[in-house]
C-alpha cells in the first residue's frame, strides 16, 4: 500500500480541478459565463479552461444573465452540459425567470423527454466584505422552485465530489459556492481518486450528545468551531452539514436529531421565510416525541444584505450559537 | 490668448478614432413590407408551392374556427386563435427542413400541426390535460411557450449548439409584436448576432398585445429596425402573403444555414379574432378596422392569385375545403373522448429520480386514491 502525501488545498483549486476533470471526461460539458474565459472568472475558479479546451468549450458571454442561462438551455436540448457560471448570488436574478419557468419545469412539460442537464454555479453568502449586491444568500428562492435541485459543499473534497456530480446529473442542479471559503484550505490530495456521490446526503461532519446543529455551505465551520467552544460548558454538540438543500436528507438529519434531542438550524440568510423555518417544521414532525426543546433557528437578520462594516453583526457566529445551545438546556435547567 | 496658450499646458489631443463596425445599409427594413401576391414577382413562384400554401391556410383557418368552437364546448380550457395571421404560421413551417428546429409561442399551434405534430397532441396544453402533449424530438419543436420572449434564447442556444458540432441545423424562433419588448427578446438577437448563430426570429406583429396596440409597446420606425442594433438584417414583409412570407424565411433560413448568421423578419399582419376565446375585443378596437383587414384575407389574396394564374378552379378550391372540413371533424371526434390522466404521472417526471419528499407525497396520494375506490364500491 502506498500512501499519498496529503497537500493542502484550497476550495476555489478543488472547483477548478472538478471542471476540468469533467470537460476531459466529457466534450459534451460546456462552461459559459462572464469573463470565464481568459480572465478564469472573477474569482478564478474557471482558471486555465478555456486556454485547455478553447473557447468554443469555456465561452465569455454577452453580460447577461438571462440570456446565458436562456441559451444554456437550448444547448441541453441539443445534448451539451452547459455548467453555467453566475458572477455573483444577486447577479443571478436577471436569470430567476429562465431558471423558474424553464430550466425546472422542461423534464415535467415534457413528461420526462426534455430534461435539462444544467449546472448554475453561483458564488453565494458574505463575509468578504463586499459591496451590495455581492453578499447575497438566496438558497430559499431555489428550495421554493421544485424541478432545481441545490447544493452547497462546505469542504474542499465536497466541493470537488459535489461539482461533479452536479454536472453528471441529469437534473438542473444549482450549486452554491459559499465564496468566504474559497480560499479554506484543507489536506486534499487531487491527485487521489476522488468519490462523487449522489446528490443528497448529508453528512454528520462532528458528533455529540447534547444537540445537533444542522448547517451547510459557509455556516459549517462557525458551527465546528461553536462545538468546539461548546466543550467548556459541557455539552458535545454534533454537527450535520446538509450539503443538499434539495433533495433534503430527512433521514440523517432525524437520526441525529433523535440521538440529541434537541436542534439548532444554522444559516446566514433571513429567517423569516427561510430555509430553517423548513428544516425546523421537518425535524418537528418527524422528531417531536424525541425533542427536548423547540427546535431554534440562528439566521441572518431579516434585512437586506448589510454594507461590510456592519456585516459581522448581522452574519450568525460563535457566540449566538452558544446562546442558542444554552436556550436549548431550559428543561434541564442551566 | 487664453489662460490655457499662454501656459502652453493644455493640448486638446484628438480621440482615437472610430470606425463603425458595418454599414447598417443592407441591414435596415425596406420601407414597404414585402409582397409578392399581385405583383411581377408573383411569376417567379413555384406553383407547387403556392398550391401547398393555399391547402395548409384553408387547413389552418378550419382548424382555429374548430378550436375555438371546442372552447365553447369545455374541450379545450382556452384558444388563441390564429385566423388571419395562417400565412406566417404555415410559412414559417414549410421554410424550414426536417432536420431543422421551431420554437413556437401559445399561439403558433398551427406551425407545430404543419411540422406534422398530431394535431390533438398539439392541443394539450390548450386542452389542460398535460403541459407538452407531443415529443419534442420526434418533429423537432419545443414546447409551445407561455412566458414571451423566453423561447427565443433556447433557440439561440441549440442552434449554436447544432453548429458547434457541425451540424447544418437552423432553428426558427416564433413570437409576437408585444413579445419584442422583453428582456429575452434583446438578450436572445443579441447573442445570436454575437455567436453568428444560425437562427431566424419571426416577429407576428397582428396589432396587439392583447389589448395594447402597437404604438403603446414601441417607438420604433418597425420592429423589424431593431435587428439593426445588434448587427443583423431586419426584414419587413407582408404577413398576409404566404409566398411572400415563405420567400423571405426560406432567404433566411438558406442565409443562417450557409453560416451567414441569424436575421429577424416583421411580418406586418393582422389578429382578426380575439387573443383568445376569454377576450373582449370591442374594448379596444372597432369594426372598421377589423373590416378592412378582413378584405387583406390570406387565403383569398393566394385563392385570386391561383386561380388568375390557371392554378386553381373550383373543384380546386372545393377539394381543399373538402380536406378540411374532414380535419375538422377528426379532430371534433377525437377531442370529444376524455383524455385518460393517470395522477402518478404527477410524481413521474420532477427529477430523474424522485426525491425521498416526493415518494413520500406519491405514496400518499396512492393511499387516498385507494380509499376513494374503496369508498367508492362501498357504496
Ligand atoms: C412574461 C409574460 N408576461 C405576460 C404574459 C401574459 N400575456 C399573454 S399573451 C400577452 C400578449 C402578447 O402579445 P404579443 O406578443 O403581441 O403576441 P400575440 O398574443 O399578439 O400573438 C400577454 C401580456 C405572458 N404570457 N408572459
Amino acid at each position: 500500500m502506498t500512501t499519498v502525501a496529503l497537500k493542502p488545498a484550497t476550495m476555489a483549486q478543488a472547483l477548478t480541478r472538478a471542471l476540468r476533470d469533467a470537460m476531459a471526461a466529457d466534450p459534451t460539458v460546456h462552461v459559459m459565463g462572464e469573463d470565464v474565459g481568459p480572465l478564469g472568472g472573477v474569482f478564478r475558479i474557471t482558471d486555465g479552461l478555456a486556454k485547455e479546451f478553447g473557447e468554443d468549450r469555456c465561452t465569455d458571454t454577452p453580460l447577461a444573465e438571462a440570456g446565458i442561462l436562456g441559451t444554456a438551455v437550448g444547448m441541453a436540448m441539443y445534448g451539451l452540459r452547459p455548467v453555467v457560471e453566475m458572477q455573483f448570488d444577486a447577479f443571478a436574478y436577471p436569470a430567476f425567470e429562465q431558471l423558474a419557468s424553464h430550466v425546472a419545469k422542461m423534464r415535467n412539460r415534457t413528461r420526462g423527454k426534455m430534461p435539462l442537464p444544467i449546472t448554475i454555479r453561483i458564488p453565494y453568502g458574505g463575509g468578504i466584505g463586499g459591496v451590495e449586491h455581492h453578499s447575497d444568500s438566496s438558497e430559499a428562492y431555489y428550495m421554493a422552485t421544485p424541478g432545481l435541485h441545490v447544493v452547497t459543499p462546505a469542504t474542499v473534497a465536497d466541493a470537488y465530489g459535489l461539482l461533479r456530480a452536479a454536472i453528471d446529473s441529469d437534473d438542473p442542479v444549482v450549486f452554491l459556492e459559499p465564496k468566504r471559503l474559497y480560499w479554506s484550505k484543507d489536506t486534499w490530495n487531487p491527485d487521489d481518486p476522488q468519490t462523487v456521490e449522489p446528490v443528497g446526503r448529508a453528512v454528520v461532519r462532528r458528533t455529540g450528545r447534547s444537540a445537533t446543529l444542522i448547517t451547510y455551505g459557509p455556516s459549517v465551520p462557525v458551527c465546528l468551531e461553536a462545538a468546539e467552544a461548546a466543550r467548556a460548558e459541557g455539552w458535545e454538540l454534533e454537527v450535520v452539514d446538509l450539503r443538499s438543500l434539495v433533495p433534503f436528507d430527512d433521514e440523517t438529519v432525524c437520526a441525529s436529531v433523535r440521538r440529541t434531542g434537541r436542534a439548532v438550524v444554522v444559516h446566514e440568510s433571513g429567517g423569516f421565510g427561510g430555509p430553517g423555518g423548513e428544516i425546523a417544521a421537518r425535524v418537528t414532525e418527524r422528531c417531536f416525541h424525541h425533542l427536548e426543546a423547540p427546535v431554534l433557528r440562528v439566521a441572518g437578520f431579516d434585512l437586506p444584505y448589510p454594507p461590510p462594516m456592519l456585516e459581522r453583526h448581522h452574519l450568525p457566529g460563535v457566540d449566538r450559537i452558544l446562546d442558542a445551545v444554552a436556550r436549548l438546556q431550559w428543561e434541564a435547567g442551566s | 490668448m487664453t489662460v490655457m496658450e499662454q501656459r502652453g499646458a493644455y493640448r486638446p489631443s484628438p480621440p482615437p478614432a472610430w470606425q463603425p463596425r458595418t454599414d447598417p445599409a443592407p441591414l435596415l427594413p425596406d420601407a414597404e413590407p414585402y409582397r409578392v401576391l399581385g405583383t411581377e414577382a408573383a411569376a417567379k413562384a413555384d406553383p407547387e408551392l403556392l398550391r401547398r400554401l393555399y391547402a395548409q391556410l384553408v387547413l389552418g383557418r378550419r382548424y382555429n374556427t374548430q378550436a375555438t368552437a371546442l372552447t365553447k364546448q369545455g374541450r379545450l380550457a382556452v384558444y388563441p386563435s390564429s385566423t388571419g395571421q395562417e400565412a406566417c404560421e404555415v410559412a414559417a413551417a414549410l421554410a424550414l427542413e426536417e432536420r431543422d428546429w421551431l420554437f413556437p409561442s401559445y399561439r403558433d399551434t398551427l406551425a407545430v400541426v404543419a411540422r406534422g405534430v398530431d394535431p390533438v397532441e398539439a392541443l394539450t396544453l390548450l386542452r389542460g390535460d398535460w403541459h407538452t402533449g407531443y415529443d419534442p424530438y420526434e418533429h423537432r419543436v419545443a414546447p409551445l411557450s407561455t412566458p414571451l420572449a423566453t423561447q427565443l434564447p433556447h433557440a439561440v442556444g441549440l442552434a449554436h449548439a447544432a453548429r458547434l458540432k457541425g451540424d447544418d441545423v437552423v432553428a426558427l424562433a416564433m413570437i409576437g409584436d408585444g413579445g419584442t419588448s422583453e428582456g429575452d427578446f434583446h438578450e436572445a438577437l443579441n447573442f445570436a448576432a454575437v455567436w453568428q448563430a444560425p437562427v431566424v426570429f419571426l416577429v407576428q406583429n397582428n396589432g396587439f398585445a392583447i389589448s395594447v396596440p402597437l404604438a403603446k409597446q414601441t417607438a420604433a420606425p418597425s420592429l423589424a429596425h431593431k435587428a439593426v442594433g445588434y448587427g443583423m438584417p431586419g426584414r419587413l414583409v407582408d404577413g398576409n402573403d404566404a409566398a411572400a412570407v415563405h420567400e423571405v424565411l426560406a432567404d433566411a433560413v438558406r442565409q443562417a444555414r450557409a453560416g451567414g448568421g441569424p436575421t429577424l423578419i416583421e411580418a406586418v399582419t393582422y389578429r382578426i379574432d380575439a387573443h383568445t376565446n376569454a377576450d373582449d375585443a370591442t374594448r379596444y378596437r372597432g369594426d372598421a378596422e377589423v373590416e378592412a383587414w378582413r378584405e387583406h384575407d390570406p387565403i383569398q389574396l393566394l385563392e385570386r392569385e391561383l386561380t388568375g394564374r390557371g392554378l386553381l378552379d373550383e373543384d380546386g378550391v372545393r377539394a381543399a375545403r373538402e380536406d378540411a372540413e374532414a380535419m375538422a371533424a377528426r379532430l371534433r371526434e377525437r377531442m370529444n373522448q376524455d383524455a385518460p390522466l393517470d395522477p402518478m404521472d404527477l410524481f413521474a417526471h420532477v427529477y430523474a429520480e424522485p426525491t425521498p419528499q416526493l415518494r413520500e407525497q406519491r405514496a400518499q396520494l396512492v393511499a387516498e386514491l385507494q380509499a376513494e375506490s374503496e369508498e367508492g364500491t362501498a357504496r
